[in-house]
């Protein structure tokens, strides 16, 4: 297993390496000049290469990517052109508060998904399925901006139930967070449980039901026992593989409720050419896809003894 | 001196509700287990023999079918009557099954131990502990080598031959009354089948446990059977005990079997007898007999009502105008 995770973690070398590759070359070689988008049409030569000088791009290309990849293994992105912060540091804040709008909901989300998925899967073929099956279709059916939108609208401005937007550190934020949270859970909760269900569904086709059946086993320990094992397989892919996509589908929540996570300082960046910003976030999500696939194999041979043991 | 059946079946109905409307699988199928036999259902794929069997286990799919009508008697009671609790309590403690697919039939993400010992927390209550003792001393009964060892693998770890033995196990473990196995040998290699139908008999012998085997293979019926029930498209069609149905066939379809038969003395080039045509289609069956669209000798009569199975012989059955006609 260690061997199996140490192959694993020389796996992402190649893949960040290119992914760095072509980081560098979209920044250096399609993107606009950094410098003059900072200083304008009508800055003296003398300023422009001076701050050429500071942010490092009057080296040579190849010392310039040299440069890079140092600060991809160190982890340290230098400074933003735009405000001269530590990128580790506006990263390391922005990433908390990020995780505080999607992490508790995931949680929370997941949990409460899978007991409504078995519920349902129990009861399969009935009029609770059928029903709960409309309802989640038709709000998966509805966009995201629209719950943004309109819960905003009805439980924030008109029921007064929640903040409207805005954030605080600490504790304090928390006011701030609730209206997010419920948001995040009523979202996922259509694709959740509908995917969840589908895979309880299949399982229960399997002949190691049937022989199950055969024991007589009972039904509620045939689908807490026999099938959730196996079903934990697919379902750990498809959350873990989602925890990364809690980053940046975080960039249209922090927009709308004016909170400072990671995909807000994303979208600044974006907005100001603050390439150093940008370079760092891209080799961070990339880093964390990488990381998140290999948490997803790793549990995978936790449920899966095939996997373990080959 | 005969014995009381253990089980019989009588008069079944079982019909399935498809796209294409209701269809019977199986047609008014009577037969009896006793103790310490084996009862042969024979027939091709479709004709009923599992339906027979998941009708007798209670692991018909609920929503999609049901017995409409006859019973199931097991020691003196008609189990159709009881309640679902009831039957699962029933499962694989008084009648266990085994399938015919044993790479699959195994949960893939627990251990063999895992899955025998299952067995007796349900129906015996044992602990942990002695339910494992247990397992491991069914192991020892099933011929596993190095059953110490196995208890801990995982299915995938065990060759097919194997995991039937893990699935016979599994389905002898708590001393079942009556085991249906529905073409446990099927996907195995011969020489595997051959121990697998001698562990068989072999547990058979000591337990003295009834046997239905469903198979449409009649090298293993000689084998392994006491009596014989045909079934085709649903009916049975003749039933008698193994030498009746091998030596003497009465129904053109049994006699069309036998005699497709290839015979180790014949020659390489000697064509293999067959039987020309195919089952007819549950939803669209002749009126009266339903082999008579395959059947040499079929008449009028055959096309218009279909015959019913009466006694040739002492325990010999025939459902067939033809042969009654002969007969009398």
């Amino acid at each position: 297993m260690l061997t199996y995770i140490i192959r694993r973690l020389l796996h992402m070398i190649p893949i960040l390496f290119g992914v760095a590759c072509l980081v560098f070359l979209l920044f250096t070689a399609v993107g606009e000049d950094p410098v003059r988008v900072t200083l304008g049409e009508h800055a003296t030569p003398e300023a422009v290469e001076l701050l050429r000088a500071k942010w490092g791009l009057d080296q040579s290309l190849p010392k310039q990517f040299l440069d890079f990849l140092g600060q991809i293994v160190t982890f340290d992105y230098g400074r933003s052109y735009n405000t001269d912060d530590r990128i580790v540091d506006m990263f390391n804040q922005g990433a908390l508060v990020s995780l505080s709008i999607t992490g508790p909901p995931f949680v929370i989300g997941t949990i409460l998904n899978l007991i409504i998925a078995v519920t349902i899967a129990y009861y399969r073929g009935s009029k609770f399925d059928r029903y709960s099956t409309v309802v989640f279709v038709a709000a998966m059916s509805v966009s995201y901006l629209v719950y943004i939108i309109g819960f905003q609208y009805l439980l924030a401005f008109k029921a007064d139930l929640f903040e409207i937007n805005g954030y605080a550190h600490g504790l304090e934020s928390i006011p701030f967070l609730l209206l997010p949270w419920l948001i995040t859970i009523v979202v996922t909760a259509g694709p959740d449980i509908r995917m969840f269900r589908t895979v309880f569904l299949d399982e229960t086709k399997s002949d190691y039901v049937r022989t199950a059946h055969a024991k007589g086993t009972s039904e509620p320990k045939i689908l807490l026992v026999h099938i959730m094992k196996n079903a934990m397989i697919p379902i750990l892919t498809y959350t873990v593989n989602a925890i990364p996509f809690l980053l940046l589908g975080s960039f249209v929540m922090e927009r709308f409720f004016s909170i400072p996570g990671l995909g807000d300082m994303m979208i600044t960046a974006l907005n100001n050419g603050d390439f150093p910003v940008i370079k760092a976030m891209t080799m961070m999500i990339a880093l964390a896809f990488s990381v998140f696939n290999l948490l997803t194999d790793i549990l995978y041979a936790w449920v899966d003894p095939r996997i373990k043991l080959s | 001196m005969v014995s009381d059946p253990l089980l019989y079946v009588e008069n079944l109905v079982t019909s399935f509700r498809t796209e294409y409307g209701t269809v019977t699988a199986i047609d008014d199928v009577n037969f009896s287990v006793k103790a310490g036999k084996t009862l042969a259902i024979v027939g091709e794929s479709g004709c009923g023999k599992s339906v027979t069997a998941l009708s007798i286990m209670g692991l018909l799919p609920q929503k999609i079918s049901s017995i409409d009508h006859g019973k199931i008697v097991y020691a003196g009671e008609d189990i159709l009557q009881k309640s679902s609790q009831e039957r699962q309590q029933m499962r694989g403690n008084e009648i266990s099954m085994i399938f015919q697919e044993p790479m699959t039939a195994l949960n893939p993400v627990y251990t063999v131990g895992q899955q025998i010992s299952e067995v007796f927390k349900i129906h015996r209550n044992y602990s942990n502990k002695k339910a494992r003792q247990e397992a491991l001393r069914m192991l020892i009964e099933v011929g596993i080598p190095d059953p110490e060892k196995r208890l801990d693998e995982y299915p995938f770890q065990l060759s097919g031959g194997m995991r039937q033995r893990v699935m016979i196990a599994i389905a002898l473990a708590c001393e079942p009354k009556i085991l249906i196995a529905d073409e446990p040998t099927t996907a195995l290699d011969v020489t595997v089948q051959a121990q697998i139908l001698s562990l068989m008999k072999k547990l058979q012998q000591e337990h003295g446990t009834a046997i239905i085997f469903i198979t449409h293979d009649l090298g293993v019926v000689a084998q392994v059977a006491d009596e014989v029930v045909v079934m085709y498209a649903g009916k049975v069609i003749e039933q008698g005990d193994v030498y009746q149905i091998f030596e003497d066939p009465k129904h053109p379809y049994t006699k069309g079997l036998m005699s497709s038969l290839p015979s180790i003395n014949d020659t390489k080039d000697k064509p293999l007898n067959t039987i020309e045509g195919n089952v007819p289609s549950l939803s669209h069956l002749p009126i009266g007999c339903r082999f008579s669209t395959r059947c040499d000798i079929a008449n009028h009569k055959c096309v218009e009502t279909s015959p019913h199975l009466k006694p040739m012989n002492i325990g010999h059955h025939v459902s067939c105008h033809s042969a009654h006609a002969e007969e009398a």
